[in-house]
């Protein structure tokens, strides 16, 4: 990239351990020299907020992990020590819980974004797909943490979405049995769960490094979709940027703390605090909200194997967007037609989370197969057939340009 | 490939035979060790010690049910009042969602008639898995709209012989293996 800067030692310590071990130089032309497009608005913040949730989420879940029992008649009573007995546990599960809550709330957006400026868009393709991957862990990694309290829900929807492998032909009830490590959810799924739920956050870690090293070879994109042309479209990361992240990071702290000390129990189902029974399922077995709209898919097909497919085809459709999206122009921003099935996208997402969270009956459901249609059409007709149609509004010459007209028009205003 | 000495056609050399064998000795080797560390997963010998139970059914009544815990899992073992068993019986074949009996003590083709689903010679009593065949949830007894069971996850109904009639369940309740040691014991499993 233009203007990349690198790191030259300075004092005599560091030159020694720099020609020892380079990470500092590694480091720098990355987070501090890093040429970053001078117009990013806040919908890119949440990259730092993500990588700020998945530390506080390692971080809270390691001191928790000191306190549970992973075991099928203990692991309920060690929460409730956790929540009563520890200093300060309380504190600690609720910063946990909800923590997942938003981590999910800022990836939705992260990904939004994403899909709106055109992000996963040549030369960024790679960089897309492990996003897809890390989404796929987070959601395995809230899978097995939701079912460590072994309350009501945790019982009945590890029973659930482990029963899904067994609408697999042939070999599904034998996947099944492995899956659990038994006859039916019991104490071995527990500990597997929890050895897991520690596992899979390191791995999400691992792929984090990759999608920034992958970030940071093209660089950002940014609102208008034009890539850097010269030194002048830029400013080095830190001041610039980490300074707007500290920002957008401490507003989104007042929302995280709003939630832990005010409604800490908003997002959860109170049937969890009912121990587990395996003779008895709940009347309605809801997932936590970040997963209701691919529950509202499973749901709304109504044959088992093919409901599954679905479900799991929702997310993986996401891998395929940059061949998907036949248009030249990232930014949905000079897409007039585009941007309109896009905002159509939002709605009908957060309207399948809705139809999720309601009892599989009547009109729920066919509303349900209705978004699901318009979920799956987005991707496979709307994106390939608008791409090709759309006669998109002219693009600013470049970043600097967009910016001075910007500022010109509000300036003309005063 | 290694570089030929003699002639055009190139021959393999012992380095070429050292490459494929050790290729397949690592592959071999890996596979081996894979295989414990997969197979752990499967159910441990403490959960397979569980595999059978023996029930005593003597104060059940007529139009009663118990449900006792087999290998984790709910079985439902009801004794049908005349009613249900004459509701089950009138069903037409042709009506049935899943037309095999899933009775693990007949033959996999059976074909799913109210004296298939039921103990033979004893056909008060209905004998079977509390999991729903769809996602594995414990249906309700007694209720929905064919009187049998009733899952209220995915509103799959059953009929009084545990058959599945409509919702998104794809098969019948599962009928474990039992057999009945007095006239008022059954072994489950």
């Amino acid at each position: 990239m233009d203007g990349h800067s690198t790191y030259t030692p300075k004092s005599g310590f560091a030159k020694w351990f720099e020609a020892r071990l380079p990470i500092v130089g590694f480091i720098y032309p990355s987070f501090v020299a890093y040429p970053t497009p001078k117009n990013l608005n806040y919908w890119w913040n949440f990259g730092a907020i993500l990588v700020f949730m998945l530390v506080a989420q390692i971080v809270t879940g390691v001191v928790l992990a000191m306190n549970y029992t992973p075991n099928a008649n203990l692991a309920m009573d060690s929460v409730e020590h956790i929540m009563r007995d520890v200093n300060y546990g309380w504190l600690i599960r609720y910063l946990h819980a909800n923590g997942a809550s938003l981590f999910f709330f800022s990836v939705y957006i992260h990904m939004l974004r994403g899909l709106y400026y055109g992000s996963y868009k040549e030369p960024r393709e790679i960089l897309w797909i492990l996003g897809v991957i890390i989404f796929l862990l987070m959601i395995g990694t809230a899978f097995f943490g939701y079912v460590l309290p072994w309350g009501q829900m945790s019982f009945w929807g590890a029973t659930v979405i482990t029963n899904l492998f067994s609408a697999i032909p042939l070999v599904g009830d034998a996947i099944h049995t492995l899956l659990i490590g038994g006859f039916a959810i019991d104490n071995p799924t527990l500990n597997r769960f929890y050895a897991l739920h520690y596992l899979l956050p390191f791995m999400i870690a691992g792929v984090v490094v990759l999608h920034i090293w992958a970030l940071h070879i093209p660089g950002n994109g940014n609102p208008t979709g034009v890539d850097v042309k010269s030194g002048q479209d830029t400013v080095p990361f830190h001041p610039y940027y980490t300074i707007k992240d500290f920002f957008g990071l401490s507003v989104f702290l007042l929302l995280f703390a709003w939630l832990v000390f005010y409604v800490p129990n908003y997002t959860g189902e109170p049937d969890n605090y009912i121990p587990a029974n395996p003779l008895q399922t709940p009347a309605h077995i809801v997932p936590e909200w970040y997963l209701l709209p691919f529950y509202a898919i499973l749901r709304a097909i109504p044959d088992k194997l093919f409901g599954v497919v679905a479900m799991f085809s929702a997310i993986a459709v996401l891998a395929f967007l940059p061949w998907l999206d036949t248009s030249r122009v990232r930014s949905a921003t000079f897409r007039p037609i585009y941007r309109q099935f896009f905002w159509i996208f939002v709605i009908c997402a957060i309207g399948l989370g809705y139809l999720g969270s309601q009892p599989p009956e009547g009109g729920f459901v066919i509303a349900a197969r209705i978004l699901t249609v318009y979920y799956f059409a987005f991707f496979l007709v709307i994106m390939p057939v608008v791409g090709l149609l759309e006669r998109p509004k002219a693009l600013p010459t470049s970043i600097t340009e967009a910016v001075l007209a910007k500022n010109a028009a509000a300036a003309a205003k005063v | 490939m290694g570089t030929a000495p003699h002639g055009d056609k190139p021959e393999p050399s012992r380095r070429d035979f050292l490459y494929i064998a050790t290729g397949a000795v690592g592959v071999v080797g890996a596979a081996l060790v894979a295989w414990p560390l997969v197979d752990q997963m499967n159910p441990d010998q403490a959960a397979l010690a569980l595999a059978t139970i023996e029930v005593d059914i003597a104060a059940v009544g007529e139009g009663e049910s118990i449900t006792v815990k087999w290998r984790g899992k709910p079985v439902f073992i009801r004794n049908r009042t005349a009613k249900e068993i004459s509701d089950a019986k009138a069903v037409a074949l042709s009506d049935l969602k899943d037309p095999v009996a899933r009775n693990d003590n007949l033959p996999a083709n059976a074909m799913a008639t109210d004296d298939n689903r039921s103990a033979s010679g004893k056909e008060n009593w209905l004998i079977m898995l509390g999991v729903c065949t769809h996602l594995g949830c414990v249906p309700l007894g007694q209720q929905g709209l064919y009187g049998g069971w009733f899952c209220p996850c995915h509103g799959s109904q059953y009929d009084t012989a545990g058959r599945i009639r409509q919702g998104p369940a794809p098969q019948n309740l599962e009928v474990p293996k039992y057999s009945f040691t007095t006239d008022t014991t059954i072994l489950i499993g």
